[in-house]
């Protein structure tokens, strides 16, 4: 295995660094195949530091393909081909000196159906800073478990049975064990597929809440099928079809007055 | 641009969707062909002296509040039921504002047809041909502003929007022109003020025919109108 150097290492371009402000990431003229088939066309899209991005488009149209590019996930399904820079604090993130172990630490993600590991709650958020040794003892732990927890807003639940199963927590406070996991190892941006689509309306809005607060710490993507939520949450949207960025703009314009026609029928309902 | 000027607005997903926007603009149009009547009877008793024209309007200002009523109940409904955004929503947020411009005009016709009556019991004056015509301009613009409602037309709106001016030079000139009887004869004080206020809701009707304009060019482009008017006093 050759010599893994963190992505905080790589030397900046002398484009990225002459932005003003450089965005957290960037992806310019992304094209992805899975096999034969074009999944993404040219896609170019900024993520500003501290602010919330949010994927919509009907299903297939690649946003949660453009996702899992953000943090190379797409590297683990065969056939499937990425073409096109994306970087992290101007940095390529698929240059091949990068590990993506330690990519995935700097973008974590949180998925659809909440997967907490059959572990304890403790054992759950302490997992991933253990494997990339970020504490050096059980005091440590304990602290990184507990701001974790405080940051994903389930601690006042579950700090008197840390030891219990993570999968005995309800859907929403799986949803949040997922999210302490992710903060857990201190990632830079956090990639949300569909977070909410399999809880109910009170664990939603908790989540909602979380995302605004977790917004002054982390840059957060989220892909989303419900409008409403993608208007409360971002400050940007984008939306996607049939593989193509179609708009990307500020969620209040793209909600109230977009540009492009397909992006009015999508959000209105008139599409099909 | 807007893309909302590229052609007409497609159908929903959801038919009953389409249906609810359908009724609060028909509860609109229905409002304005009311509140246009009433400023033509108005107009028509400030013109003629008609007594019963003015208690026609009189008698019929409970349908505009009663479709005022039932805009604003429909439209929350449909807020709630259906969250709209985009164009659905400007169309859903304007109908409430609009209704609101078409209520005030209404009262303003009402206080018209009051003071016509009020007039026929007083020393007879004749009502000043500027008054008659500027009444005329408002009627119009009643109208057509309704026309480019129905029509979704941001241009003739616009056309609608500069007509203003006229009606306000009207209500300049018939003060200056009520002024003067005034002076000449103290005992037509009384009536000239009734006349003085009749003129002044004729203008704040075309100011509101302005303000529907405004947020007919909102609907459509979703920005708002450039205001700056060169002549504006």
């Amino acid at each position: 295995m050759a010599t893994a150097i963190k992505v905080d290492d790589l030397p900046k371009t002398e484009v990225q660094a002459a932005q003003r402000p450089a965005p957290k990431m960037s992806a310019r003229k992304v094209n992805l195949w899975y096999g034969q088939k074009q999944a993404l066309f040219d896609v170019d899209l900024d993520v500003a530091k501290n602010s919330v991005v949010a994927l919509i488009g009907p299903s297939g149209c690649g946003k949660s393909t453009f996702l899992r590019c953000l943090n190379r996930m797409n590297d683990t399904i065969d056939g499937c081909r990425v073409e096109g820079d994306i970087r992290l604090d101007g940095r390529d993130i698929y240059d091949r000196s990068v590990d993506v172990v330690q990519l995935r630490r700097q973008v974590g993600m949180v998925f659809q159906k909440p997967n907490p590991f059959p572990k304890s709650i403790y054992e759950n958020v302490a997992y991933g800073p253990r494997i990339h040794g970020l504490a050096a003892n059980k005091a440590e732990f304990d602290e990184i478990v507990e701001t974790s927890l405080k940051g994903a807003g389930l601690w006042n639940e579950v700090a008197d049975r840390l030891s219990q199963p993570g999968n005995s927590l309800s859907g929403g406070q799986q949803q949040r064990l997922c999210i302490a996991r992710a903060i857990a190892v201190a990632p830079d941006v956090i990639l949300m597929d569909e977070p909410c689509s399999a809880l109910d309306p009170i664990a939603t809005a908790k989540i909602e809440e979380l995302i605004d607060e977790l917004r002054q710490h982390f840059t957060i993507c989220i892909v989303t099928h419900n409008m409403q939520q993608a208007a409360r949450v971002s400050q940007k949207t984008a939306f996607f079809h049939l593989g193509k960025l179609i708009e990307f703009g500020d969620t209040d314009q793209i909600f109230t007055n977009p540009k492009q026609q397909m992006t009015q029928d999508y959000i209105t309902g008139r599409f099909g | 641009m807007s893309m909302s000027e590229s052609g007409p607005i497609k159908k929903h997903l959801v038919r009953a969707y389409d249906d609810d926007i359908e009724q609060i603009t028909r509860l609109i149009t229905e409002m304005g062909a009311i509140v246009e009547q009433q400023v033509a009877f108005a107009t028509q008793a400030l013109a003629e002296g008609d007594e019963h024209a003015a208690r026609t309007v009189i008698d019929r200002d409970p349908q505009v509040d009663a479709l005022e009523e039932r805009l604003d109940q429909t439209a929350i409904r449909v807020l709630a039921i259906r969250q709209p955004m985009a164009i659905d929503l400007r169309i859903i947020a304007m109908a409430l504002k609009i209704s609101n411009d078409l209520e005030r005009m209404g009262d303003y016709a009402v206080n018209i047809a009051k003071r016509v009556i009020r007039l026929q019991s007083q020393t007879r004056i004749r009502p000043i041909p500027t008054m008659v015509m500027m009444s005329e301009m408002c009627q119009e613009m009643v109208k057509d502003i309704l026309d480019a409602y129905i029509a979704r037309d941001p241009d003739k709106a616009m056309a609608v929007w500069k007509r203003d001016q006229e009606v306000d030079n009207a209500h300049n000139s018939v003060f200056r022109e009520l002024l003067t009887y005034m002076l000449e004869d103290p005992r037509k004080i009384t009536p000239c003020i009734d006349l003085i206020f009749i003129a002044k809701n004729l203008e704040r009707i075309g100011d509101h025919a302005t303000n529907i304009a405004e947020k007919i060019h909102y609907m459509i482009h979703g920005h708002e109108i450039n205001r700056s008017r060169d002549d504006e006093q």
